[in-house]
């Protein structure tokens, strides 16, 4: 491991609370939104929840899209009272923007995006992992 | 058991517990009907945090929990205001639940 590696990953908070692997796109099924009223959920009670995305769960983070135009309740909206809920923690695989042609610009801020090695590391921090 | 709810001779659908199913029918006027019908009187700082709470669904699309929501109140309205005793005060049976009542949103899925 080098020297950045190590200060990057030494610089992530560390905890033991929930970790919540999205990884698939929004509106095509439940998943995103299960997941979002779980995270919210772990939120409200003050229980430390760091959320992931992969795969095609990253198109989650992307903006302009609206689900009403599909008839299905815009959800990612919610994504923007994360601070509200204390969900600080937001990481994205750097790995499944590149495979999916997507730039780093989400529709919330203090996103991380992370290699598939510092992602893992990530996850590894946590107890317990829900994946959707 | 349903409640009805009738306003300027409409009836407005709502759901068991009387929240509105359709939150764009709303107006000031209704919430106040509402609150007439459950025999609780709106003053002014309930409705400080009833137009709160439905700004805050009309941003993020979801009703606010007590915690997130005195969170949220905290950078609008100061420390005082922001604490679920000052919140509970208002509305004893619990000011997520009762505040999206009156704001014609739906009942939040996380209540407490």
């Amino acid at each position: 491991m080098t020297t950045i590696e190590q200060q990057t990953l030494a610089s992530l908070p560390k905890g033991f609370g929930l970790a919540i692997i999205n990884s698939k796109a929004p509106f095509s099924s439940n998943d995103g939104k299960d997941a979002l009223d779980v995270a919210l959920m772990f939120g409200s009670f003050e229980q430390k929840v760091s959320l992931f995305f992969q795969g095609d769960g990253v198109y989650q983070l992307i903006a302009n899209q609206d689900g009403r135009l599909v008839s299905i309740k815009d959800y990612l909206k919610t994504f923007s009272a994360f601070e509200f809920y204390d969900i600080e923690d937001i990481y994205v695989c750097q790995q499944s923007l590149v495979n999916r042609q997507l730039n780093e610009t989400f529709h919330i801020n203090d996103v991380q995006v992370l290699t598939s090695i510092e992602f893992s590391k990530a996850l590894n921090r946590h107890q317990h992992v829900l994946r959707f | 058991m349903a409640i009805v709810l009738s306003y300027e001779n409409n009836i407005i659908a709502t759901d068991k517990q009387g929240y509105l199913l359709n939150h764009l029918v709303w107006q000031e006027k209704l919430a106040l009907v509402m609150a007439k019908n459950d025999k609780f009187e709106l003053t002014e700082a309930h409705w400080e945090v009833i137009n709160f709470v439905r700004q805050f669904y009309l941003t993020y699309n979801t009703s606010p929990a007590i915690r997130a929501l005195t969170k949220a109140m905290k950078t609008e309205f100061g420390e005082a205001k922001a604490s679920s005793r000052y919140l509970y005060k208002l509305f004893p049976e619990g000011p997520a639940k009762q505040a999206t009542k009156y704001a014609g949103l739906p009942k939040p899925a996380r209540c407490i």
